[in-house]
């Protein structure tokens, strides 16, 4: 019996030792464990928080809490990040064609020659501004497509011009530069790949929800670690809230609601906004309740499924094994690799006006009489 | 209703906050006082503004009656009746309501002699919608940062400021008021239970004294708190539900204005797994 008992003894003890402690020395306890709080609270407070005043824009009818909150320090900070490149200055009319001044254009060869180098030049500041033309070419010819950054390029400016004139529904108005997502980085922020379940293989007691991790795609929170691959890539349902006040044939699990939740917040986070800034929460499903930016993000969907699969995705062994996922795969595009924290990017500036070349998808085709 | 025996010596005169004895009566059971009296006033002329904006509003439905705040446009300035003013006077009178309730228990507590805990418990109920109300959309900027007065708008309401932070259960502040208010619901349940089973015995049985429950607890979970303790524990639980609600709130947007669960990036940067 003692022996059953011995293991509680020292928690007895314990007990004992605090209840006289506190009974004899109660007052000063009180004091130490009162300061060492405060002093706790305070030190997490100052570190963690932000000062205000902080800015809300309203979304909606007075009293219904739907607005966009903002700390205007932290959107000062955010606008010098947002800043478009100053235009090169124009080009002088060549007289010819980009396809008859050069060898081997494939994408821009009814482009004016001196057009076609200004763009050139635009392309080296926004994207390899350290590494220059070499970062593509190989200065002894320029035409060569021996390197991968060439190949890919290529690839993007057809992706640029593709989102400026089939995806007007989501970029209308502002459109899309180099500059957009690139930013003086060869990479851009935000780029992403698919991540094998990070569990691994899980016992027969529990599957793998892909939960609790923490997701930095979401925010740093215990949502779902990618929803990126299954709704940005793959095209699973996002929508899965019921749209009658009582289940009526709605068989979406809780665990698939948190997945769309954590695209959700993806969106969000990349956009420096809040839910409010497309859904009233009291009914996420309708349309007539919510603010016209929910149709803006919902043609974004389809759009950066089509970057990801058509463009995106086929350079994966362009790619140099470096560049690649862990899957091999290629590098994607999510919300941010545009907005980069702003609701539109460059906060609705846009580069596109000075380069009118990126919104024309005429040089597709190459003209007949042209050189291939 | 019958007198206890000390109400002649107590129902005397004096005692009171202002006023001298202005108002210091009785009428039949209850003290009257003069926030007795500015208690009537103001929520007489609230709840007639709030009769008003329903009938100049579009329901009389009664879930559906709603008096909202300003545009946030309006700042901290005052609004047309009919765009946000009925909601900044119907704040005033109801502020002012329960302030005068507060003081009556205050004045009632003073003549009896008694502490000032009931009070003291109210006025952080207090504290709590005065900082809805009035401290956050001070420190916001705009009277329109308020919620609406009305069942479902009142809700609707918190859903959005509830999103407007993402996921608003990754708030600390929150987490803490959530744990407190469960924990009183607990603990006066608990506290009931034990009551009831040692001083309300079926016919027949005899009434337990404090050992039974002391000796119940200590079986159960190694300590009793005892009949002053668990009263102290319950107070102390209850108010600061009701704070940590003040500052879970007071934070959203005044001193955090990004989604919660972003917050606990201090946590994951801590440099023992970073």
């Amino acid at each position: 019996m003692s022996l059953l008992l011995a293991p509680f003894q020292p928690v007895a003890a314990a007990l004992g030792g605090l209840r006289s402690g506190l009974r004899h020395h109660g007052g000063r306890f009180r004091v130490g464990l009162a300061a060492t709080v405060a002093a706790a609270a305070v030190i997490g407070l100052v570190f963690t928080l932000e000062r205000p005043a902080p800015r809300n824009v309203q979304l909606g009818y007075r009293g219904t809490g739907m607005g966009a909150i903002y700390n205007a320090r932290l959107v000062a900070q955010q606008l010098g990040l947002q800043q478009v490149d100053a235009p090169l200055p124009p080009s002088i009319p060549a007289g010819k064609t980009a396809a008859q001044a050069y060898k081997n254009i494939q994408v821009l060869q009814n482009l004016d020659a001196n057009e076609f180098l200004r763009l050139m030049g635009a392309m080296t500041q926004w994207i390899a501004p350290q590494a220059g033309c070499a970062f593509c070419h190989s200065l002894k010819n320029m035409a060569d497509d021996s390197i991968y950054t060439k190949t890919v390029a290529r690839r993007m400016l057809q992706m640029v011009m593709a989102i400026n004139t089939q995806w007007q529904s989501h970029v209308d108005g502002v459109g899309v530069t180099c500059q957009t997502c690139h930013r003086g980085r060869a990479i851009p922020a935000g780029s992403w790949f698919i991540q094998p379940p990070p569990h691994g293989e899980r016992n027969a007691t529990e599957a793998d929800s892909g939960q609790d991790l923490p997701a930095a795609v979401a925010g740093g929170s215990a949502f779902p670690y990618d929803p990126l691959t299954p709704f940005l890539l793959s095209a699973m349902p996002i929508r899965v809230t019921g749209t009658t006040a009582l289940p009526n044939g709605d068989r979406s699990s809780v665990n698939q609601t948190d997945w769309t939740y954590s695209l959700m917040i993806h969106f969000a986070d990349s956009l420096g906004v809040n839910c409010t800034f497309c859904h009233n929460t009291r009914a996420f499903e309708e349309w007539d309740q919510g603010t016209p930016n929910r149709v803006s993000a919902w043609h974004a969907i389809p759009m950066v499924r089509d970057l990801n699969r058509n463009y995106m995705a086929p350079l994966a062994q362009v790619f140099p094994v470096e560049l690649r996922g862990k899957l091999d795969d290629a590098p994607k595009v999510s919300c941010v690799t545009c907005h980069n924290g702003a609701y539109k990017p460059f906060y609705g500036a846009s580069g596109l006006p000075y380069y009118p070349e990126l919104a024309h998808a005429v040089t597709m085709t190459p003209p007949a009489g042209s050189r291939p | 209703m019958s007198m206890l025996h000390f109400e002649h010596k107590y129902r005397v005169r004096g005692g009171t906050l202002v006023g001298g004895d202005l108002f210091d009566f009785w009428a039949g059971p209850f003290y009257v006082g003069f926030f007795g009296v500015t208690t009537i006033f103001f929520t007489l002329i609230g709840t007639a503004l709030i009769i008003y904006g329903a009938a100049i509003g579009p329901t009389w439905n009664v879930w559906r009656i709603s008096i909202a705040p300003p545009d946030l446009r309006y700042g901290l300035g005052f609004a047309p009746m009919r765009a946000g003013g009925l909601w900044q006077w119907i704040t005033f009178c109801a502020i002012g309501a329960f302030v005068s309730w507060d003081l009556r228990m205050v004045e009632i507590a003073r003549k009896l002699g008694m502490g000032l805990h009931a009070p003291f418990a109210f006025a952080c109920a207090i504290l709590a919608y005065v900082t809805l109300e009035v401290i956050r959309p001070l420190l916001m900027g705009a009277w329109g940062n308020a919620f609406p007065y009305g069942i479902i708008s009142h809700l609707d309401w918190v859903s959005n400021v509830g999103y407007q932070y993402l996921q608003f259960h990754y708030n600390p502040a929150h987490m803490i008021a959530v744990t407190f208010f469960f924990t009183t619901t607990l603990i006066l349940a608990m506290h009931g239970g034990v009551i009831l089973s040692s001083l309300n015995p079926p016919p027949g049985e005899p009434v337990k004294p404090g050992a039974y429950e002391d000796s119940f607890f200590r079986d159960l979970i190694v300590y009793s708190i005892g009949p002053l303790g668990i009263h102290r524990l319950g107070w102390f639980c209850a108010i600061n539900a009701g704070v940590w609600s003040a500052i879970c709130i007071v934070l959203s947007g005044p001193f955090w204005t990004r989604g919660w669960p972003e917050w606990w990036s201090w946590w994951l940067n801590l440099p023992f797994w970073n």
